[in-house]
């Protein structure tokens, strides 16, 4: 009598994808697992509230003239995405903490790595899944209120006038995910406890803004700003906006924190996202 | 995503007698101490054990051949492809069973699995169907919708075989697979490994401080200790030098005996059990007695020349312990 399924060993017959695109199955399966997360789905839809407050707005403006004063500008769309900062820092410790200390507790960096798959792509695929989430309560929001803005006024005579939001949106965006997402990246890296890990990463951002806010009440003077993470950020976001920046520290300089900084995050990932942890 | 046939092994590495990993004076430091020591070796086709005490270097081999440590000097081939050249290509045919206990946190164990496929390049249909295979293979099929987390240390080594094998290797590294595991899930993992060896045209390393797993389960052996090769080779040339093995043990003064054993010519080493194996060599006991007996009644000589009592002598088949013994010089 034939078995009825041969539960035995059986040789693979079919294609195997060329190495190189592991990233996007790390991506879709981290997307995957966080959206499964009720809480963390709910954390998403609250982040969409200032954009229903804003779309309000933009439409009260459109349709009531008596309400000009609520009038969209640039300004507007900065405010917008200075809004979305603390739902950018929960976001970033609730889906970013664990995505590599989760897999250094399990010891899934040797299953990893063991597989046809390079080291960044590893550090790419986790990247993408913050990065997606952080882009799906910054950029994606804002844009769509851009957008809002020329159907409820039936015109693009404000978008004419500022088509530079497209890309100011964009770019500040971008600046901000990429840095939350390295930085993130890089302490998750550092740790097997997630927990620990968001501790570390609301302490880095809390107390560089405490040793700001004490250089400030010492001197008196802004120019100190580049020592708190989130004043660097306003003020390079300040500039793209075509704003007057807010502190007396030289744009330049907090770009160039900014950039440092992720430089270090890539430096650190480099030298702890490896098959065997060599202690000597 | 772009599919591609499943490549045959280069023509080096499928010919029987090709090693199908070789390692060429390679050295291997972490900080300042070196755990592989200007190691030359190969690995045949088939199921090869790779033998020593802990800390002798083979989890370092291993983690070396996936190109986890860069080795300070050497070279290194797997199925024919240069290690530092081409460690893509290797992995993709490669399967790893790590030491240490290794998952992916949250999943259940056909969707680890199915997900180890898929990283190893499977299409996402077929990485299922294979996962729902190999974990019936490897006994894990009932609780294949538990997560990984809830498991015993059996049935994680299990998922881990599991995880090895789903796309297919040509090669799998096994480190230490029977760690932690009861008698009886022992001896089922070594069923497993034997049949993937023998049955299934996988070809294994199975790294194992376990004398009885390796013997049990490979045809060759590189024996290591001290982060170098102490013998390797077929285990039934290996166990096999013309000469005899009997199982001993005796009352007075031991040390002794044993000096004069050697002085005699015999190898002798201790075992688990209260009992000493003595190999006595061919024709060293000659002129004495009929063939069977003359080295039993050389021994007995001996004994009663140092007045000890022989209170055990029976003869044995030489076994891998006793190659490791002589090949790392224990006593």
């Amino acid at each position: 009598m034939s078995p009825i399924h041969d539960q035995s060993y059986r040789r693979y017959r079919g294609g195997k994808a060329t190495p190189g695109s592991s990233w996007t199955v790390i991506a879709w399966a981290g997307l995957r697992a966080m959206f499964r997360k009720r809480a963390f789905m709910g954390l998403m839809l609250f982040a969409w509230l200032p954009f229903i407050v804003r779309a309000v707005q933009i439409y009260i403006a459109s349709n009531y003239p008596q309400a000009s004063m609520l009038t969209p500008t640039a300004q507007t769309f900065r405010e917008f995405l200075e809004q979305q900062d603390f739902f950018v820092f929960v976001v970033t410790i609730y889906a970013g903490a664990g995505l590599i200390a989760n897999d250094r507790r399990a010891n899934a960096l040797q299953i990893y790595l063991s597989k046809p798959l390079m080291r960044t792509e590893y550090i790419g695929g986790k990247a993408a899944i913050l990065f997606t989430f952080l882009m799906l309560v910054t950029w994606l929001p804002a844009m769509l209120l851009l957008l809002l803005q020329v159907m409820f006024a039936g015109s693009f005579t404000f978008l004419k006038a500022n088509l530079f939001l497209f890309p100011a949106i964009t770019v500040a965006s971008l600046l901000q995910v990429i840095l939350a997402t390295f930085t993130m990246l890089a302490l998750s890296s550092l740790s097997k406890s997630s927990r620990y890990v968001g501790i570390l990463y609301a302490g880095i951002i809390f107390f560089t803004a405490a040793i700001y806010a004490a250089m400030l009440a010492i001197t008196g003077s802004t120019s100190l700003s580049w020592l708190s993470l989130s004043s660097n950020l306003s003020q390079v976001v300040d500039v793209i906006f075509r704003l007057k920046p807010r502190y007396a520290t030289p744009w330049p300089v907090s770009l160039l924190v900014i950039a440092g900084l992720v430089a270090l995050s890539i430096s650190v990932l480099e030298r702890r996202v490896r098959g065997v942890e060599v202690v000597t | 995503m772009l599919t591609t046939p499943v490549e045959s092994a280069p023509t080096s590495a499928t010919s029987p007698d090709a090693a199908v990993v070789s390692l060429d004076d390679v050295t291997v430091i972490y900080g300042k101490n070196p755990a592989l020591k200007e190691v030359s070796a190969r690995f045949a086709r088939g199921a090869v054990g790779l033998l020593g005490p802990n800390g002798a270097g083979k989890s370092t081999m291993l983690k070396a051949l996936l190109g986890f440590v860069k080795p300070e000097k050497g070279r290194m081939t797997v199925l024919g492809l240069d290690v530092a050249q081409r460690p893509m290509e290797i992995r993709a045919r490669l399967g790893y069973m790590p030491e240490t206990d290794a998952h992916i946190p949250g999943m259940n164990a056909v969707s680890f699995v199915a997900y180890c496929g898929q990283l190893a390049g499977l299409p996402a249909v077929d990485a299922m169907q294979r996962a729902h295979e190999v974990l019936y293979y490897v006994g894990l099929g009932e609780a294949r919708y538990r997560n990984v987390e809830t498991y015993s240390t059996g049935m994680k080594q299990r998922i881990k075989l599991a995880q090895a094998l789903v796309h297919d290797p040509d090669l799998l590294f096994l480190d230490e697979p029977t760690n932690g595991m009861d008698p009886k899930g022992r001896d089922e993992m070594l069923e497993l490994i034997r049949d993937l060896g023998h049955n299934k045209n996988v070809n294994l390393i199975l790294s194992s401080h376990l004398l009885p797993d390796v013997e049990f389960t490979c045809d060759h052996v590189v024996v290591m200790d001290k982060g170098q090769i102490a013998a390797q080779g077929p285990i039934d040339e290996l166990k096999g030098p013309a000469g005899r093995v009997f199982e001993l043990r005796v009352k007075g003064d031991l040390i002794a005996f044993i000096e004069e054993l050697r002085a005699a010519g015999m190898e002798c080493h201790s075992t688990d059990e209260d009992v000493m194996r003595v190999f006595v060599p061919s024709g060293l006991a000659s002129g004495v007695g009929a063939a069977g007996g003359r080295d039993q009644q050389a021994i007995f000589a001996l004994a009663s020349r140092h007045k000890v009592q022989v209170r055990h002598l029976r003869p044995s088949v030489p076994t891998l312990e006793d190659v490791f013994a002589k090949a790392v010089g224990q006593e």
